[in-house]
């Protein structure tokens, strides 16, 4: 326990609501593996407390949600329990099929990013990186750590 | 790190059972480095409490099916639980997809259990360094019973048992003939066996094996009940649980021992990684010197170890010739 090194960064890669298609989670979560990620995977089909309590429990620095039949319409509704929760810093990115229309609705709830069809790995990557070390330095704790 | 708002200890939050304290001090075990150690020490006095339960056992057995349905039988006796479950990281990107949530879905709704994923990170032996300290944040935090899975395990993964006061190793039927039974390893350190899949053709016969196999043990030993379960359907999960409480009810003083066991350990870990961390960084020109007299097999790798070691542990510099063996020379 003497050695202190850096903690991977931790992603939640996950589904809400009633679609069950995962293929393009399961890309994800590999690209995110490969890029020296840990990544909690889950089955589809969440509950929005479902996903508070899963990225509280892993402490998670970034949650992906994976939409392709509307449930990002519910995406608003999971940020604001999550900052409810208290985890206003962890980054939330939406991936899958979000009509260009309904973006900015998904932006304005505080989502930093949607990736459409044809997404990079490497933007994918770059982004999530990006936004974990954000969430990591954002985070507030109340607690101390130097006097725990 | 963000300066605190409200400097309430995390030790103070996490004993209440506050689950991001506790989710929190996991991270913090995880990373290391004197703030963990300094919580570490906080928690120490508030542990031993929590009933530990380790499954192990090869890929696809059913582990993480059978610690959902166990969990459940847990909660059904109204005990709240911590789960650990260990999935290996990518030994080439050091990244990791820790899945055994999928098979945990019932318990998402449920306070009563908190349940943590956990990379190996690089480590061997079916756990991670930190799993000792994870379970202590659970044990502190007052989860009654606390559930460990460990990565797919082979024949040589018993780290468990410093970790669990239960251990049970979890067999699919088919999976080895007899000898794989009686072979060293995993077996050994089962407190009880299980059968999973227990619908299938050849369980009977797994079954046999692992009985047989347990006929060849000394006497004296502690007996190992062998139980049939599939998890899939709940079945055979309440025997399980029965069999794990009189398991734990039966050797109440193995738990002061092994806590010695483990403690020793975490400071022999603890050293062993700090000598480690100490000598790959050390650019001493003496100890320069006597690794390329070590390449050059002048003195051995041992001698050279002991030596730099202790110039390290006493701060005594390292003498400019280590002594050598003379048959070395004179071969």
């Amino acid at each position: 326990m003497i050695h202190a090194g850096t903690r991977p960064l931790r992603v939640l890669v996950t589904k809400i609501g009633l679609d069950g298609h995962d293929r393009g989670s399961r890309i994800v979560a590999a690209y995110l593996r490969d890029a020296g990620m840990e990544v909690i995977y889950t089955p589809p089909w969440q509950t929005i407390p479902g996903v508070v309590k899963l990225a509280t429990e892993e402490d998670v620095d970034v949650i992906g949600i994976s939409s392709l039949a509307t449930d990002h319409l519910i995406v608003p509704k999971m940020m604001e329990a999550l900052r409810a929760a208290g985890l206003g810093h962890v980054g939330v990115v939406v991936g899958g099929i979000v009509p260009e229309a309904e973006q900015s609705a998904l932006a304005a709830a505080g989502v930093s990013r949607v990736f459409g069809p044809g997404a990079a790995r490497e933007e994918i990557v770059e982004c999530v990186t990006a936004l974990g070390q954000k969430s990591r330095a954002e985070r507030v704790d109340d607690y101390s750590e130097a006097n725990p | 790190m963000a300066p605190s708002p409200s400097p309430i200890p995390l030790a103070q939050r996490l004993r209440a059972g506050d689950p991001r304290a506790v989710a929190r001090a996991i991270s913090l075990m995880e990373e290391g480095g004197s703030a963990a150690a300094a919580l570490h020490a906080a928690i120490l006095p508030a542990t031993g409490r929590a009933l530990t339960i380790g499954f192990t056992g090869p890929p696809g057995a059913g582990k993480s099916t059978l610690v959902d349905a166990f969990v459940a039988e847990l909660r059904k006796s109204g005990r709240t639980v911590g789960v650990v479950a260990v999935d290996p990281s990518s030994p080439l990107s050091g990244g990791a997809v820790l899945g055994d949530r999928i098979r945990m879905g019932r318990h998402t709704d449920d306070p009563g259990v908190f349940i943590r994923s956990i990379a190996s990170r690089g480590h061997l032996g079916g756990l991670s360094r930190s799993i000792h300290h994870v379970v202590d944040v659970l044990d502190a935090a007052g989860r009654d019973a606390i559930v460990i899975e460990t990565v797919g395990a082979g024949q040589s993964e018993v780290e468990i048992v410093d970790v669990a006061a239960v251990r049970i190793v979890v067999n699919a039927p088919g999976l080895g003939d007899d000898v794989q039974a009686i072979k060293a390893g995993i077996l050994e350190i089962a407190s009880i066996l299980v059968v999973n899949k227990a619908d299938l053709p050849l369980a009977p016969r797994t079954v046999r094996q692992l009985k047989a196999m347990l006929s060849l043990r000394r006497e004296g030993e502690a007996d190992v009940p062998v139980l049939e379960t599939i998890a899939s359907e709940d079945r055979g999960v309440a025997e399980l649980l029965a069999a794990v409480d009189a398991c734990a009810t039966l050797r109440p003083e193995d738990a002061a021992a092994r806590r010695r066991t483990r403690i020793r350990r975490l400071v022999a870990e603890g050293a062993a990684g700090e000598m480690r961390r100490r000598i790959l960084a050390w650019d001493d020109a003496a100890f320069l010197e006597t690794l390329a007299r070590a390449a050059r097999g002048e003195i051995d790798i041992d001698t050279a170890a002991r030596a730099a070691m202790e110039a390290q542990a006493g701060g005594v510099p390292l003498p400019v010739a280590v002594p050598q063996k003379a048959d070395r020379r004179a071969g």
